[in-house]
């Protein structure tokens, strides 16, 4: 099992890169820390002619909070994410979601932008760009534009992005203190994708959810807002909240996979309950803190 | 084909070699390097038989090209003991029956190394979570998790 030949590029700055992937047309291929990207290329189930390494354009590794915003630059890596004061602090719920994903050897290189320009839909930081209302920076040859994350994932495997354009960062919106957040999935063995799984945010403000943010992952081709489930939070005392109804509407409308790890109907039971458990730990955290 | 020159620091050494751009790390390990205790098994990043360090974190070297490792410090299983003095793991895994067949093993050496570089003293949940990601066909956890228990054990004792 080897990769089919390719012409292999490491750029130092995303100018170079953008034009790299400009002249090479879909032939090319953006490679970051390669830990989806590898396996397909090795199994031949995908093939390039060119491969425009961003691994070693430095600008793109930041992490920094700006005024209401944590900026990640695309490749900062999962396993410095993972133990990130910055994250850690002012957006608990990516910082929450990443020892969740694979094993911490694939941490090791596996980054922020590649898991969600990817856009597996059973991968966690995706439904957490969604969740948040992420802002995706992305950059192509003397253009520039940032899409927002519920515009930029359009199927499995797919996005928004043309082929000349790089994600370059994820802008995570800070949320204001009073809120909670937590994920919560079901894999059959430890860094497995889930078979199903739910990221959930509260803002909760004199007893009441002010603001609720609630995103499904492997229960579609894309991850999933779950609006009945944040219209019956926003507006409701946290005493009153019946989280396993929550947990009903969250999955009342979708249609998930049906596949030999799951089928459809047990990919709702786990949604619903992953939602119920997700909504009760955010709801407590938020009023912990 | 279109060969680029590579060179890294590997157990110390440095190695330099021409490569085709597609050469994973680990094949460049085990053929231009001759350094075979690096196995592959799965070839795509699920049994963590090739695990390696590169650059102090353990990584699957079955993912990751040749070409993206140049200038970068690589250890492998071969580069853990000193001289002939084995690193804790090792000697655990000899003492404790933590191997079978033995093809898994330089994964799990290199996984439980770096795992308790991080997390000396782990619970028995996180000890197994850390172990997770290498697969053993020969189904020989329960030693190797003694191994890597007993690992900690002794490097406590060493420095305490």
């Amino acid at each position: 099992m080897k990769p089919a030949p390719f012409d292999y590029y490491a750029p130092a700055t995303v100018d170079e890169a953008v034009q790299l992937l400009r002249d090479a047309g879909d032939e090319a291929k953006v490679i970051a820390g390669g830990q989806s990207l590898v396996p397909m290329l090795n199994l031949r189930l995908a093939r390039f002619e060119v491969l425009v390494d961003i691994g070693r354009i430095d600008e793109l590794r930041r992490v920094e909070q700006i005024g209401e915003e944590v900026v990640v630059g695309a490749t900062a890596r999962q396993c410095d994410i993972e133990v990130d004061g910055t994250v850690a602090k002012s957006v608990p719920l990516l910082a929450a979601a990443t020892p969740l994903i694979g094993h911490f050897q694939i941490r090791s290189r596996g980054t922020v932008g590649g898991s969600i320009a990817h856009a597996d839909p059973a991968a966690e930081y995706p439904a957490v760009a969604l969740a948040l209302d992420a802002k995706l920076d992305v950059a192509a040859p003397s253009r520039q534009r940032t899409i927002d994350a519920n515009e930029f994932f359009a199927g499995t495997w797919m996005t928004a992005l043309e082929d000349d354009e790089i994600l370059t960062a994820v802008r995570f919106p800070v949320w204001p203190s009073g809120s909670g957040f937590a994920v919560e999935e079901v894999a059959r063995r430890y860094g497995d994708f889930a078979i199903a799984g739910a990221v959930v945010g509260v803002h909760v403000e004199d007893g009441r959810v002010a603001r609720a943010a609630v995103a499904l992952f492997g229960m579609g081709s894309t991850p999933l807002r779950a609006a009945e489930a944040e219209a019956a939070l926003v507006d409701s005392a946290v005493d009153q909240i019946d989280a396993a109804a929550i947990g009903t509407a969250a999955v009342v409308s979708t249609e998930p996979p049906d596949d030999l790890h799951a089928s459809s109907g047990l990919r709702q039971h786990i949604g619903r309950t992953v939602v119920t458990r997700a909504v009760t730990r955010a709801l407590q955290e938020a009023q912990n803190r | 084909m279109n060969e680029t020159v590579v060179s890294m620091t590997v157990n110390g050494d440095q190695r330099t070699g021409n490569v085709e751009p597609r050469k994973i790390l680990a094949d460049f390990l085990r053929e231009d390097c001759g350094l075979t205790g690096t196995h592959l098994g799965c070839e795509h990043g699920v049994c963590g038989a090739c695990t390696i360090m590169l650059d102090g974190r353990a990584t699957r070297s079955c993912l990751v090209f040749a070409v993206q490792a140049d200038g970068s410090d690589v250890t492998t299983v071969e580069g853990l003991a000193a001289g002939d003095e084995l690193n804790p793991v090792q000697e655990a895994f000899r003492a404790e029956h933590g191997l079978q067949c033995g093809f898994c093993t330089p994964g799990f050496v290199v996984s439980a190394t770096a795992f308790l570089d991080r997390n000396p003293d782990p619970t028995d949940d996180e000890l197994r979570e850390g172990l997770s990601g290498n697969l053993c066909r020969c189904t020989g956890y329960q030693g190797i998790l003694r191994a890597v228990r007993a690992a900690a054990e002794a490097t406590k004792a060493r420095t305490a």
